[in-house]
Formats: structure tokens, sequence, C-alpha cells
């Protein structure tokens, strides 16, 4: 059985299958059809509910697609949807600011914004959000009608509109008495576990429960953020028969900060390690702009991206640069492996029967190291890497003395590019060392074409990447990315002005 | 009804307020509270019914094959499973086909694309139904497609005949031309990524028909090809769509299919039947904007004025017809955009591939078309060392020089198109002169050629273009609209016109022109949902034509009802009509005495008692349009909507990324019926074209499946796409030449091509590399990688000018 808080009244669900999607369950259990189904497959927002957390006895809520989580990750939380925001007649200030500046037209796209907007409300808490905190929360929310300027106008403007209380709803007591029990038999009510016949699906409350449950059920899929997990249900229409949820356990979500690393619990959101990020690999941080949406990354794990191996994914190779270990657990073992020896072919890893990814450890940066992560895709926002190139440089008096890289897209697992790495180490840094080694990228990589890019492309632009990774190692106080542009002061002429270091060489580059 | 309700008078008020929600206010959406509290309910969201069933369709899996041998008992004997249905189980007809045949509702024996619907399953629910379809064993002959624009062409493999438009003698005023440029261009389709995937949902009736719930824009056309497929006559059938979550054009012809094939199960099953694509099958399966293959060859003056003009455009039009025909006509029509072309011949092939059908997407070929006026603009600017808009500028319509003639030796007007429309009321030179000072055009051009001198790889770009759009179907009957009208005994009004809400704010603009037309407050005004047994025999809401047709039909409606009012009042008030209007929610009366100001509900409860009827049905057609297909000439549009847009663009050479910074626009919406609703429009148009140009790129293999299949793989603008400065206006004090509802213009589709400027500023940026001497081959989209590519080709061409020359080659970076 699990038990959750929905619009302020608290549920018991045992009877249901595994592969039960939040939206599926709002829409044909629930009816509350007002959660739209727009993909599918957390890509347009249009499914976007809040998903509340107790933290410090308060309730704090996010946005997610219900289309790609499992209702099982609501356990213990408490969801708000679009049918519930509004008291009454009174709008709430999101809706309100929405009506005012004629920010929906065909509708379908609202209730999600206004779940992203009503988020990023509870956030701001009554200050102005900024307008990197605005396209932020409606990152992951397409709308094909208006072209985004009165949405983004309304977001400007919620804090003008009287707030709707609703305690009730955002702030719901734990209740005893009076909870809707759509559940199964007294004994099923005493496991989290949700039951539908041979289908099964556990809550596991610490890691303890999750190695014995591994143990008895290698064949069971864990699930923490469930972001790609549910596209197997949504997209590739397979049952998924037995799950175990991980979001839960505290202790896998941890994150420490020592004199020598950074170590990430497996589960922790990149929502939750966001400001441990920028505080230390703001690079990456950055990333963090580009990786997913804002649904995405609320729900979203380090450790789910590392597991599921992609040759797409945009931290591995973020990871590999940084020279990452991966604590690896099971009931019988435990162990650190350089991330590098983790993956093995396309969607293999390492990863044996009954182990699961406890921990990211990374190493600090030095003072005279520097992280540089270029992601490319056709959109700024939401998209999946055509090429992801990363790189530690360290740097000696004007010499590169080492560097580590890594790279995505471009082969059919995240890896270095150690003929490019060669061709660099104990090279003057400059533009010419750079565009020299970039020449050693078709040596270490022979990638494929596919829907997001051609392979000339990808070893074209990835030798773009190097060039640029020059210029901004010897220029960095200059923005030379397309991204910064939207946050960077537009008197461009102050932003964006030549850079040393570039000459005439480099004209050639291209030929 | 017995008794009257009491309607709240008062003593007369000595000054009654205006009423609210005329035309020319910019009144909120009439569902935006509906909308943001998730109460809107679109098809999917109507409660189901207990034996509800749930269809999932299965495709073909190649593009071009022949059925050996379909086993679907594993299918039928899934769990869930009612009904499966092919071809065989259809009552009716079995060619769905809106214009043309073409269309099988369900594959008779040859597949001609992927994804293609071979078989249907009814299931009690839509994961049944989809694990079900999943289980079919098809064997196929598998036969050799064609799947590109340039094998159609070479094969002449065409769905239509070619068409051509003729003016004067091209291939001599080539010949005799100063300067002969030659270009091409490939412009990719575009998926319209309506939010609400296309979904009907049919409830069979104790009459042996249908009643249909539907995300159409074409109702009228779902009630006649249901009834065609169940063999029963039209009027068994009703369609009902209150609301749709974008259109596009995407649910123009696109809606049918799921309503014919959920039609023939709930027939087969006596349940009632719901068909929701899931997203990936409605990328598949149904039909997006055509790729085009565009030619030119153009002659210029020494002033780079067009002389004459040789135009190729070839769409890709997948398997069948649907609505090519009219489609390459139009991309042929606009082929011009806003400029003279003079002598001109303008050749439109309609090509057919085995991909599924493309179909209307907003612009309806127009934008297509205009792309290679645009490129020619920009390469004949290349061409002869000149800004682009300085060109653009001497080619537009209605710009006449001293030393251009006609044959008879007058000066040529330079106003009549290839089609031989005359462009009159041309708003363009004065709105562009307006666009260019409120952008600081020139000022900003120089301060780009300055950043661009000391930018060592981003680059900025820069551009104006314009747009002149024909308004009106060019099929010529469709240009009818039919509206009707009730008037309560409270005083209250509702309202039904054969248009479609989509989002476009349709229902709204309708209701104000209803509220003007009574002067009453516009929340009196009911809409109803858009039904076939209450407005029938429609047209679709497509071509921009929603508010003008629909508009003028209900106020036509209005119209009968008030002079049957106004008849009455006369009698009852011993008055002359002259004496009578209404205003402020009133009758007034003026006479000698002074005025008579009587509540509009009261005034109506006499008029019931008066026995004056208070419905009427209202009609319209477009005046003054014709076309001859045979000799390619005529009058295809009432009028033309402009408008211009100026883009600024910044381009990373490294990758080929790039962001809009800036983008201003002037658009002509004649006198706004709701500016709110206009700007939205217009904004929303020009994000959604500059999208098509840009990120979202339609990739297929080489056996003809679509890969871009989804939102991870298809990229719409996101809200960090919008321009970071965005600047919108409508162009003021300019009435409708034409006498169209209130001197509004169309704008749905206009602005759309607006977003051509950002493909446009992209080229000049490139351009730029090579000190604007060389105009960059740029297809679309242009993604990165396309930009990047430009980028590559412009600096090979550098390469090879710099070795051309002797002197070495300034670069401008001085």
């Amino acid at each position: 059985m699990i038990k959750f808080c929905l619009n302020g009244r608290w549920i018991e669900e045992a009877d249901i299958v595994p592969d039960m999607t939040v939206l599926r369950y709002l829409r044909t259990r629930q009816t509350l059809t007002g959660t739209k189904e727009g993909c599918g497959s957390g890509d347009c927002g249009a499914c976007s509910v809040l998903l509340g957390e107790k933290q410090a006895g308060k309730w704090a809520y996010k946005a997610i697609n219900g289309c790609i989580t499992f209702l099982a990750q609501l356990h213990g939380k408490s969801v708000i949807t679009v049918d519930a925001l509004a008291e009454g007649d009174a709008l709430h200030p999101v809706q309100q600011a929405m009506v005012d500046h004629h920010g929906s037209q065909c509708g379908f796209c609202t209730p999600g914004i206004i779940m992203s907007l009503a988020a990023l409300h509870q956030k701001v808490d009554g200050e102005q959000p900024s307008e990197h905190d605005i396209l932020d929360a409606l990152s992951g929310n397409l709308c094909r009608c208006t072209g985004y300027r009165p949405i983004i106008d309304a977001a400007r403007n919620m804090n003008a509109y009287p707030n709707v209380a609703n305690v009730g709803i955002w702030q719901p007591e734990e209740q005893t008495t009076g909870v809707v029990h759509n559940a199964g038999t007294e004994a099923e009510r005493r496991t989290r576990n949700l039951r539908k016949k041979k289908e099964q699906s556990w809550v596991a409350e610490d890691e303890q429960q999750l190695k014995d449950l591994l143990a008895e059920h290698p064949d069971a899929r864990m699930v923490a953020g469930a972001t790609d997990l549910a596209l197997e249900v949504t997209q590739l229409h397979k049952s998924i028969n037995k799950l175990v949820s991980i979001g839960g356990i505290d202790s896998l979500r941890a994150i420490d900060v020592s004199d020598e690393s950074v170590t990430f619990g497996g589960a922790a959101t990149y929502a939750e390690i966001e400001d441990t990020l920028r505080q230390h690999y703001s690079e990456f941080a950055a990333l963090l702009d580009r990786l997913g949406s804002r649904q995405v990354r609320n729900n979203g794990t380090l450790g789910g991206n590392v597991g599921n191996a992609s040759p797409i994914g945009d931290t591995p190779p973020v990871l590999i640069a940084l020279g990452a270990e991966l604590e690896l657990v099971s009931k019988q073992t435990h162990r650190w492996l350089p991330i590098d020896q983790f993956f093995l072919d396309y969607k293999q890893t390492a990863l044996q029967s009954g182990e699961y990814i406890r921990a990211i450890r990374i190493p600090r940066l030095q003072e005279n190291q520097c992280l540089k992560v270029f992601k490319i895709s056709k959109r700024i926002e939401d998209d999946i890497s055509a090429v992801l190139a990363a790189f530690v440089v360290t740097l000696d008096d004007g010499m590169v003395k080492d560097v580590r890289s890594g790279f995505g897209g471009m082969a059919g697992i995240p890896k270095a590019a150690s003929n490019v790495e060669q061709a660099l180490i104990g090279k003057p840094l400059s533009e010419m060392t750079f565009i020299n080694a970039a020449n050693e990228l078709s040596n270490d990589f022979t990638p494929l074409t596919d829907v997001r890019a051609t392979a000339e492309y990808r070893i074209q632009v990835a030798k773009g990447l190097m060039r640029k990774c020059a210029l901004e190692l010897m220029n960095p106080e200059k923005i030379s990315r397309i991204e910064q542009v939207h946050t960077a002061q537009l008197e461009q002429t102050s932003v964006l002005t030549a850079m040393s270091g570039s000459d005439k060489q480099g004209e050639a580059y291209h030929a | 009804m017995r008794k009257l309700i009491e309607t709240t008078t008062t003593e007369l008020p000595m000054r009654a307020r205006p009423s609210k929600g005329k035309t020319g206010q910019s009144m909120k959406h009439e569902s935006a509270e509906k909308h943001v509290t998730g109460k809107a309910v679109y098809v999917d969201d109507m409660p189901e019914y207990p034996n509800q069933l749930h269809v999932v369709v299965g495709g073909s899996k190649h593009a071009h094959a022949k059925i050996k041998l379909m086993n679907l008992s594993a299918v039928r004997s899934a769990p869930g499973v009612e009904a499966v249905i092919t071809v065989k189980d259809v009552p009716g007809h079995t060619d769905i086909g809106p214009v043309f045949p073409g269309d099988p509702v369900l594959v008779d024996g040859e597949c001609e694309f992927i994804g293609q619907p071979i078989f249907a399953v009814a299931a009690q629910s839509f994961e049944q139904a989809k694990k079900a379809a999943a289980l079919a064993e098809i064997e196929y002959d598998v036969l050799e497609p064609v799947l590109t624009v340039e094998k159609a062409l070479e094969d002449n493999f065409f769905v239509r005949p070619t068409h051509q438009h003729k003016r004067g003698d091209s291939s001599k005023a080539l010949k005799n031309a100063p300067h002969r440029i030659q270009g091409e261009q490939y412009v990719k389709g575009q998926e319209h990524f309506y939010l609400e995937g296309q979904v009907s949902s049919v409830v069979p009736t104790e009459d042996g028909g249908m009643e249909v719930f539907t995300s159409s824009q074409h109702p009228t056309e779902v009630q006649k090809l249901v009834a065609e497929v169940l063999g029963v006559s039209i009027n068994k059938v009703q369609v009902d769509v209150r609301r749709m979550g974008g259109g596009f054009g995407g649910k123009e012809t696109q809606a049918a299919p799921l309503a014919c094939i959920a039609a023939i199960l709930a027939n087969k099953t006596g349940k009632p039947v719901k068909y929701r694509m899931s997203r990936q099958d409605d990328m598949e399966m149904t039909g997006k904007r055509h790729d085009f293959y565009n030619t030119y060859d153009v002659g210029v003056d020494e002033q780079g004025i067009i002389q004459g003009a040789e135009i190729m455009v070839a769409g890709k039009c997948g398997n069948s017809p649907d609505l090519s025909d009219a489609i390459v006509d139009r991309a042929m029509f606009h082929s011009d955009n806003a400029y003279y072309l003079n002598n001109a011949t303008v050749t439109g092939h309609r090509c057919k591939t085995h991909t599924v059908s493309a179909t209307a997407y907003r612009g309806f070929g127009g934008p297509q078309g205009m792309m290679v006026a645009e490129l020619m603009m920009d390469d004949i600017a290349r061409h002869m060392g000149e800004d682009p808009l300085t060109i653009r500028k001497r080619n537009l319509y209605g710009i006449k020089y001293d030393h251009i003639k006609t044959e008879d030796g007058q000066i040529d007007a330079r106003n009549q198109t290839h089609y031989g429309q005359t462009v009159e009321h041309n708003l363009l030179p004065e709105l562009i002169d307006e666009l260019e000072n409120t952008s600081d055009y020139w000022k900003r051009r120089e301060e780009i050629k300055a950043f661009n001198a000391q930018s060592p790889f981003m680059k900025k770009g820069l551009a104006l273009t314009p747009v002149k759009f024909g308004i009106s179907f060019t099929v010529q009957f469709l240009n009818q609209a039919g509206a009707l009208v009730h008037v309560y005994t409270d005083g209250s009004i509702h309202l039904s016109h054969g248009g479609t809400e989509m989002g476009q704010g349709l229902f709204l603009k309708v209701a104000q022109v209803v509220a003007e037309e009574f002067q009453v407050d516009l929340d009196t005004i009911q809409v109803s949902s858009t039904r076939t047994d209450k407005v029938p025999n429609t047209s679709p809401t497509a071509a921009s034509s929603g508010t003008d047709l629909n508009g003028m039909a209900a106020r036509d409606a209005c119209l009968r009802i008030k002079d049957g009012l106004f008849k009455f009042a006369c009698e009852h008030y011993q008055v002359v009509e002259s004496q009578v209007r209404f205003e402020s929610n009133h009758l007034v009366i003026n006479t000698d005495a002074g005025e008579q100001w009587v509540p509009f509900a009261d005034f109506v409860q006499q008029a019931y008692m008066g026995r004056v009827p208070l419905s009427s049905t209202g009609f319209y057609k477009t005046p003054k349009i014709h076309y001859d297909r045979e000799s390619g000439k005529g009058r295809p549009f009432y009028y033309y909507a402009n408008g211009a847009a100026v883009s600024e663009v910044l381009v990373d050479t490294l990758t080929g990324e790039y962001k809009v910074l800036r983008a201003d626009i002037l658009h002509d919406v004649g006198r706004s019926l709701n500016p709110a609703i206009d700007i939205g429009q217009i904004e929303g148009a020009f994000v959604q074209g500059m999208g098509w140009l840009t990120t979202e790129e339609l990739v297929w293999n080489n056996q003809g499946k679509l890969l871009s299949n989804g939102p991870a793989t298809y990229k719409i603008p996101a809200v960090g796409d919008a321009p970071i400065d965005f600047r919108v206006k409508l162009l003021e004090d300019r009435p409708n030449g034409e006498e169209t509802v209130y001197r509004s213009k169309a704008v749905g589709e206009p602005p759309f091509m607006l977003g051509i400027s950002v493909w446009s500023a992209l080229r000049d940026a490139v351009s730029s590399i090579a000190d604007y001497r060389f105009s960059p081959p740029m297809n679309t989209p242009a993604t990165p990688e396309c930009v990047l590519n430009s980028v590559l080709a412009t600096e090979r061409a550098k390469e090879a000018q710099l070795a051309q020359d002797a002197a070495p080659f300034n670069t401008g970076n001085a």
C-alpha cells in the first residue's frame, strides 16, 4: 500500500499496476482531467503537477511531469493538480496573471504552465522572480500558440495579485481518519507495496531493504526519478512487472563535501545537487540549465543518468573528465569504481546483478584546474545532446600541464578522447594548440549519423568546441556562448568583443 | 413558455454605461478562466461510458509494399479486445480523400507510407489496444519507394498535374537583362505539433447514425465522410466541436480518418468508441507541411530591379493529393511575395512520394512560395553589393520608375501579379518605411557591421522581410459561411456559426461582432460548440478566413433580427426607424419629447409578446473573387494582408548555434476587432514560423521512416527561443480597403511568414564572413548543423575569392 495526499485529501492505494503513471491515474482513476497529456514523454509539460515533500515541517513543492512519474513515487508526498488551485471563484495569482496577460490561446498547454508558474510563485515567496528564474520555471512547458511573450509577462507580474490561501491543499495535515482507502487486504496495506497479481512495486525505505529486495528479485527495475524508465511504458508500451522505488531512501540523497571530494548520493535529484555544483563546479551547474527541463531536473537523478549509460547522457562525459568514482553496493559487495570503467558498451555497464549506485564521488578541482563543459543541441532548452564535450585542464605557467576529457554523442559510450589529450599535454595554452589537437578527434571517435546530427557535424562541431575551449581559457571573463546571451547584459559590444589569442591562424582552421 | 423571466428593470437610467466588449476592445479569450483552471473540456476529457472502447491502429512497416498475408488472430484474442477491422469491414465508401480520391480509410492491398493504417483495434482500454495492435502478423511484398522530390521530378511522378502562371515574356526578359542570377533552395516541412493530439469520440445513435465529438477544423467534412464510410445519409451524423487544443491546419483534413475509423468500430460493436492517437502515431500517421524544392532564374537591371523571373516550386505531397493541388497553387501565388516580377513564368509541381500525405499547415504553401522570393532578394543584393533592404524596397509592388514602361509606352504601374490580380490598397511601402524607422534599421546595420568586424567568431545578422498574403480560399465555393443567432426573452443571446475554435479567439471575435450589433455586453452572449445540426454545410476554419466569413454571417443574422425588432419598435412606439437605435444595453427611442431608454431585455420581451422572430440564420459569401485555372489568371484573393519584421540574430560560427536577439514587427490587421487577440496571433505565428525555419527538423531515414517522431527529437521553439527583445505593433488607422467585417483583416496565417526574417538574418550573419559579397547556401530548417555548413561554405567561397583577387582580400576586420 502507498499513501499520498491529493489536493488536500489523503489516499491509500494498493491494487494498482506498478507501471501506472501519475497522469494516467489522475485522468482515469480520479477523473481529474484538468491535467493534460500532450506527448506522454515528458517533453511538453502539459501534464505538470506539483509534488510536495515535507521539509522542516513545511511542505515544499516542485513541478514534475505526471506522464513520466510512477504512482509509487508519490508515497508519503503531497500532490496538487490544476483542478484544485483556485479557491472557488478566486483564482490563484498565476491563474489570474495568465488570464489578464492573454497567456492562453488554445489552452491545452495552459494547465501545465499554470503548475510550473505556481511552483515558481511558491519558491520566490513574494520576491520578484529573476528573468532566469522565469525561463527556468518554464523550460519544460511547450506552447505552440502564443510565442511565450504573454506567458513570460504573466510570470513577471504574478506578484501583483493577492494570494489564495487554500492552506488545506498546500499544507495538508497528516491524516489518520477519513483517508480514502482504495486498498486491498489488511495484510497488503501493511507492506509498502503496490500489488496486482504477479506484478509488484515496492517502495524501499532504507538501503537494507533495497539490498534485500534486489537480492531476492534481481530482475526488479530500480526507479528514482523515472524520467527515462517511464518512457519504456509510455513510448515503447512495455510492461514493468517489478519495480523498486528508491527515491525515498534518505541515505541515497545525501550530499557530502570534504577537502578532497564532493560526494552525491545516487538518488539525489539534479535540483538537489544544483547548489553544491554551482559552488564547486560552476560549469557543471551551468550545464544543468540545458539538461532536460525544470520538471525533469526536479525528478531526475545523477545516479539515474549514470546507470542509464546512454551515450548521449549529459553528465557522464563531465564525470569522466572530472575523474569521478562510483560507489557500487549490493547485499554482499561494496566497491569503488572509476567511472570510465563503468561504461562497457552501448547501454552496457559494469553494474552486477543486485548492485546499485550508492554514490558518485568527484575530486575537488585544484586552483590551477579549470572545468569546461560544452553542450550542442538543436534547441537550447530541454534537448538531448548532439555532442557534449567536457575538459578538466590543468594549467601551469601558460602551459597545459594535464588535461582530462569526456565526450558524449561521439561513440557508443561516453568516453575520453585520449589522443586529443595527449596532443594537448605539455603544449602552450593557445588557440593553435587546441586547433591542432582537435585534428586527433577523428582518431578518437567514429561518430554516427542519427536524427540529431550527422557524423560530419559531430566531428566538425567538436573541433569548434575545442577552439572555443582555448579561447575561453584565455579569456575567462568573456561571454562566448549563445546560451549565455539571454542572461547577459545586452549592451552587446561590451560583452562579445574580440578575444585575445584569436588570430589569423584561426581563420584558416575551417579550411 | 407561459411566464417570462422577470427582468430587473428599475427606473430608466439617465445615462446608461456603455456596453462592454464591442469590437476593437482587447477582451480576454472566452475560455481564459476555463483554460487556467483546467475546466475547459477537450474531447479526451469528456466523461467516458462504462462500455467505452478505445482504438489503436496498426500501420504499415514499409513505405511501399503490397500486403501478402495478414494474420490478426493474435490481435483479436488479446485481452480486452472487442473488435478488429480491416478495409473489408467498411460498410460504405472506403476512400476518404477530401478533394480527390487516394486516401483509403484503411489500406486496401497496397501500402504507400510507413504508418499508413492497415487495421484498427477497439479494446476496453487504450493500453490493451496498444499491446494488441503490436501482435499483428503481416507479410509484405516490398516495392521500391519514391522518397524524394528529386526522384519524383525525375520520374514525373505527380499526385496532380503541373500548373503554370505566365505573364509577359520571361524568357526574353531574362536574355535581355544586364544581370542574371540563379538559385535554388530546399525548404523542409513542419509538424503541426498542436499540443492536443488528434482525437475523435463517437457514440452510436438510435437512428443508425453517429454523434461525433472531434478535434477538427472541418466538422462538415467529418460529418460527410463518417456518413459515407457508414453508408448512411449525412443527416444521420452530427458532429460537435467545442474547441481544439491547437489546429494550425493539421486538423483540416487529418481529423476525419480518426472519426471514420471510430465510427466503423462503433457501428460494428454498438458501443461508444474513442480514438485518440499517441503522439508518436500522430506524428507518423498524419500529414505535415509540404517540403518544397524551389529554383529561380532572375534577370535584374543595374539597380537590381527585376525585369523577369522564372520560378519553379515543387511540393513533396506524399502519397495522395489531399489538399496539395491548392497548396502548390498557393505557393505559386506567393512566389512573388511583395515584389513585382514583371515578366514571369511560375511553375508548380505536385510530387508524389511514399511518405505520409502532406497537408494544410498555416500559410498553406504560401510560406514555401515566399521563401523563394526572399532567397532571390538576398541573392540579388549580394550580387549587386547592395543592402538587401534596398533591393527589397526597389522591387515592391507599386513602386514606379519613369524609365520602366509597359509595351504600349506607359509608365508601368508595377502592380499586377503574375496571375493577373491587381495589387490594390497596397500598404507595404509606407509600412516598411515606418518599421525601418521604429526599428532603427540603418543605425543598427552600421553597429552590426562594426561588431562583426571586431568579433572573431560571433557574428550578427539583420534582416527586414515583408509579407503580402492573399486572403480567400482559392477554391471559390469555400468562401461562404453560415451563422445562427437566437435572442432569448431575458435578453441573453445564443450564437452559433460554422467556424471552429482552436485557440485563435474566433468565438470571442464573432461574439464581439454580435455585441456590437446589439450594443449589449459581451457576457450576455453565449457561444455554443460548432455543430453540424446548427449550421450546416460549413467550410473549414482555415485560410485565415474564420472571422471574415463567420463574423459577416453572424452580423447578417443580427441584421435580420434587428430588422424585425426595429420594425416592431416603430409600430410599438409609433416612430420611424431613424428614431430607434440600440445603445448601451438599451433600445433608445428618440422623439421630439426627448430620448426614451428601454432596457434590451424589456424590449425583447415586448417583441416576443408582439410575436416578432427572435432568431435568425445568417449567410455570407465573399464578393469579387474569381480565378480561371485554365488560363492561370484572375482575382483569387479578396484582399492582401501585409506586415513586415526586422530580426536581429547572433550566430556562433564555431558551432552554428544562434539566438534571435530582437524582433520588431509591424503588422496590418485593418481595423482590429480585438488588438490583444491579434497581437497574440502575430507573436505566436512569428515564433512558429521561426521554428519552422530553424530548429524544427523532420528527419526521415532512407527507408522512408520518420525518425523525428516525438518532441524529444522534433524541437519546436521553447520559452528561451522567443526573441529576447520582442516588439510587436499593429499598423494604426488603416481600415481594410475592402468591405470586410468592420474593415478588419484576417490574421491567422499572414504573420507566420514574418519568421522568414530570422532565416534571412541568419544568412546575413553568415554572409558577413565574406564581407557580404557571397550568398551563403542555407536550406531550411537552419539547424545549428545547417548554419555551420553554411559558414563552412562561405569560408570556402571567401578563400576562393582570396585566391582570385590579386590584391589581399579586405575582410572588413580592419
